[in-house]
C-alpha cells in the first residue's frame, strides 16, 4: 500500500539539509480517492517544491503505519477513509508517538464540514474542504511552513540545549493534543440524539444476554467487535466504538483511549507513573487500563 | 406535532377566561342600560357570574371528558381528549350555569350588600330555567363559539403540520440523494479531471447532470421505465466508480423483457447508496455491487447486493432514513403488495442483500 518516493525517508529523519531553496520538509498523504491523492501531490509539488511527499496511501491503517515509520513533518489526512477515519488515525498517532519528537503537523481534508471549521485554521492542525482550491492550499502551505520554521528554531541543536529541545517537542505535542480535543468536541451532534442505552444485548451461543449498562466496567474495541467487560463475565457485541459512543451517556462513560470507554463509577484511582503515563485502577479488578495522552486532561484533581 | 403554531393549552384557558370576563362586562353594561339599573352593581354580578360560569364549565368539561376518555393514552390527540361531546357538554353547561348563577349572585351580594334572587327560592323548574336563561343562553353561545374556534385552529395547525412534514420529507429525500459528501467529492474529482483528462471529465459531468436531473424530477408518484431507472443508478455508480477507482466493481442485470416495466424513479438509489456508504467505502479492499431485476409470476423483484462489510448489530437509526423512505414509497404506491427486506447475503461472498418486491406494472 505504501508507495515510497526515493530518498524521502532520509530527508524526513533527523537533521535536514538546508538548500538554497530553503529547508526540506516531508509530507504524507492519506486519501482513499486515487485522483484526489495524485492531484494533491501534484499541487503540493508546484506550491512547495521543498516538500517531499514520502508516502501516498489509500487507507487509515496504512497512514498510521507509514506515519510512525517515516515520521513526516506534515500529514494530510482525508477524514472519511476505509478502515480507520482520518480522525482515528490522528488519535492513534498521538497515542503512539515518541515523547522526544514533535508530532507531524496535521491537515484534515474533508468533503463535508462535520466539524466547526473556523476553529482549526491554526498552525498545529489545519482543516480544509474539498474541492481544495489552489488558493486555499497555498494558504495552508504558508501556515505549515511558518509553523515548521518555528519548530526548527526551537529544536535547533546549535543553539538549544537538549532539555529545551525536549520541552519544545512536548509543547508541540501539547498544541496538537489541544486542537485534536477541540476537534473531537466540535463534532456536530446528531439532530435527534437517541436516548442513552439502558442495557447491552449480547448473544452468547443461542442465548441473548441483557446486561444492564450500570454493570459494565468498560468497553474495549477490537476490530469490528467490542468487548463488554463486567465484574461477572465478558461479552462481545458487533458494532464500532463510534456507534456505541453515540448511544452512551457522556457523563457516565468516558473514552480514555482510542479503543477504551470506561464507566466513570467503576474507576477507583488514576495512577501516574514516572514516564507521565496514566493508568486506571478499577474497583474490584486487578487489571489496569492505560489512558492515552489525548484524554489525560480528564484526570486532574478537583 | 399537531399543536405546533398554536398557543400552549394554558394560554388557551386564559384566553377563554378573558373572553368570558369581557363578555360579562358587555353583558352587564347592556343589562344596566336596558333595565335602567345601577351600572356598577350590575357589573359586579355579571362579571362574578361570568368568571364562575367559565371556571365551572371549562374545568367541568375537561374533568368529564377525561373521565369519559380515561382509557385513551395521554398525548394522542389532546383536543379530542378534552372534549366530552355535545350531549355531555349540555349537562356541564346546565350545571355550570347553576353554579355560576348561584355563586355569582352570592359573591355579588357579598360585595354590594344587596340581596338578589336565589335559585333555591323558586318553586318550579320552569321558573328556575327562566331565571337561568340569562346565563344559559350566553353560555351555550360562548361554548359553541369557543368550540368551533378551537376546532378550526386545531384543523389549521394540523394542516400546516402536514404541509411542513411533506416539505421536510421532500427535502430529506433530496438531501439523501444529493448527500454533501458525495456531491463535493464528485466535484473535487471533476476539478482534477478537467486538468488531466478533459474527455473523462466530460463523461463524468454527463453522468452528474443525468443524475441531478433525475433527483429534480417532480412528484414522487411519477413512474419511469426500469430501463431509465437502471440508467440513473448506473450514472450514480459511475460517479462513485471514478472516485473509488479499482476498489469498486459493478454488475447490472436487466432482462430486456422487463426493461419497459414502470417503477418509481430513483427507488433503488437509497439501497445502492447504502451499499456504497456502509458496505464498500468502509472496506479497504472494496468489492462489488450488483443490481439485478427478475420476474416472479406477477411480481418484479429488484435486488441490490454488495460484497462489503455487511450488517452490524448496531441499530440502524442514522442510516435508516434511506430504507424508511423506500418502504414508505412502496407502501404509498402498492400497499401490502410490495415489500423491502435487507439481509446478510446468503452466500460465501459476504456483504448485504436488499430485495424489493413489487407488482410488475406494464407501460
Amino acid at each position: 500500500m505504501i508507495q515510497r518516493k526515493d530518498g524521502g525517508a532520509e530527508e524526513s529523519d533527523g537533521a535536514r539539509g538546508a538548500s538554497a531553496a530553503g529547508p526540506f520538509s516531508s509530507a504524507l498523504i492519506a486519501e482513499d480517492e486515487p485522483l484526489l491523492a495524485a492531484n494533491l501531490a501534484a499541487e503540493l509539488a508546484s506550491l512547495w517544491p521543498e516538500l517531499s511527499v514520502v508516502a501516498n496511501v489509500r487507507d487509515g491503517a496504512a497512514a498510521l503505519e507509514a506515519a510512525l515509520e517515516l515520521r513526516p513533518d506534515v500529514l494530510f489526512l482525508d477524514i472519511r477513509m476505509p478502515g480507520m477515519s482520518g480522525i482515528e488515525v490522528a488519535q492513534a498517532l498521538v497515542e503512539e508517538w515518541e515523547d522526544t519528537l514533535a508530532p507531524p503537523l496535521l491537515v484534515f481534508v474533508t468533503a463535508y464540514d462535520e466539524y466547526a471549521v473556523e476553529a482549526f485554521e491554526q498552525a498545529a492542525v489545519d482543516y480544509v474542504l474539498k474541492p481544495l482550491t489552489t488558493e486555499r492550499l497555498e494558504r495552508c502551505c504558508k501556515r505549515l511552513r511558518a509553523a515548521l520554521a518555528a519548530r526548527r528554531d526551537a529544536q535547533d541543536p546549535a543553539t538549544r540545549v537538549p532539555a529545551d529541545r525536549q520541552a519544545a517537542a512536548a509543547a508541540a505535542m501539547e498544541a496538537t493534543l489541544l486542537q485534536l480535543r477541540m476537534l473531537l468536541a466540535e463534532r456536530h451532534k446528531p439532530d435527534a440524539a437517541p436516548a442513552p442505552l439502558a442495557v447491552i444485548q449480547a448473544s452468547i451461543g443461542n442465548t441473548l444476554h441483557f446486561v444492564p449498562i450500570a454493570d459494565v466496567l468498560y468497553f474495549a474495541a477490537a476490530d469490528k467487535y467490542i468487548q463488554v467487560v463486567t465484574a461477572a463475565r465478558d461479552y462481545v457485541i458487533r458494532m464500532s466504538l463510534r456507534q456505541l459512543l453515540a448511544q452512551l451517556d457522556a457523563q457516565n462513560f468516558w473514552q480514555v483511549h482510542r479503543g477504551t470507554v470506561v464507566r466513570v463509577g467503576a474507576i477507583a484511582a488514576a495512577v501516574r507513573d514516572d514516564a507521565g503515563k496514566i493508568r486506571l485502577k478499577l474497583r474490584d479488578r486487578t487489571d489496569m487500563l492505560p489512558v492515552s495522552r489525548l484524554y489525560a486532561h480528564l484526570f486532574k484533581p478537583m | 406535532m399537531k399543536d405546533r403554531g398554536r398557543p400552549p393549552p394554558q394560554a388557551r384557558y386564559a384566553m377563554r377566561g378573558l373572553n368570558s370576563v369581557a363578555f360579562g362586562v358587555v353583558f352587564g353594561i347592556a343589562l344596566a342600560v336596558l333595565r335602567d339599573q345601577h351600572v356598577w352593581v350590575t357589573l359586579v354580578y355579571s362579571v362574578a357570574t361570568s368568571i364562575l360560569c367559565w371556571l365551572s364549565m371549562d374545568f367541568g368539561r375537561v374533568a368529564v371528558a377525561r373521565w369519559l376518555h380515561r382509557g385513551v393514552p395521554p398525548g394522542v390527540d389532546a383536543d379530542a381528549r378534552d372534549w366530552p361531546g355535545w350531549p355531555w357538554m349540555i349537562v356541564v353547561i346546565v350545571i355550570g350555569s347553576a353554579i355560576g348563577f348561584t355563586g355569582g349572585n352570592l359573591s355579588g351580594d357579598l360585595i354590594t350588600g344587596e340581596r338578589s334572587a336565589r335559585l333555591l327560592d323558586v318553586r318550579s323548574l320552569r321558573d328556575a330555567l327562566s331565571l337561568l336563561s340569562a346565563v344559559l343562553v350566553p353560555a351555550v353561545a360562548l361554548t359553541y363559539f369557543f368550540y368551533t374556534r378551537g376546532a378550526l385552529a386545531a384543523r389549521e395547525a394540523s394542516a400546516q403540520a402536514a404541509l411542513r412534514q411533506a416539505a421536510e420529507s421532500r427535502l430529506k429525500l433530496l438531501e439523501s440523494q444529493l448527500e454533501p459528501h458525495m456531491l463535493f467529492n464528485t466535484l473535487a474529482n471533476l476539478r482534477v479531471l478537467i486538468g488531466v483528462d478533459p474527455i473523462r471529465a466530460q463523461h463524468m459531468l454527463d453522468h452528474l447532470i443525468a443524475f441531478l436531473r433525475a433527483t429534480q424530477s417532480g412528484s414522487r408518484s411519477d413512474q419511469q421505465s426500469l430501463r431509465a431507472e437502471f440508467a440513473r443508478i448506473a450514472d450514480y455508480l459511475a460517479l462513485i466508480a471514478i472516485r473509488m477507482g479499482e476498489r469498486l466493481r459493478l454488475e447490472f442485470d436487466l432482462p430486456d423483457a422487463l426493461a419497459d416495466l414502470r417503477v418509481p424513479p430513483l427507488l433503488l438509489q437509497p439501497l445502492v447508496e447504502n451499499s456504497v456508504k456502509h458496505g464498500l467505502e468502509p472496506s479497504v479492499a472494496g468489492g462489488m455491487i450488483a443490481v439485478r431485476a427478475r420476474r416472479e409470476d406477477d411480481d418484479l423483484v429488484l435486488s441490490v447486493r454488495d460484497t462489503g462489510s455487511g450488517l452490524s448489530d448496531a441499530p440502524l437509526h442514522p442510516e435508516a432514513f434511506g430504507l424508511a423512505q423506500v418502504r414508505e414509497r412502496l407502501d404509498t404506491l402498492y400497499g401490502s403488495r410490495a415489500s423491502l427486506c435487507l439481509l446478510a447475503a446468503p452466500d460465501s461472498g459476504g456483504g448485504t442483500l436488499a430485495v424489493i418486491r413489487l407488482p410488475a406494472t406494464p407501460p
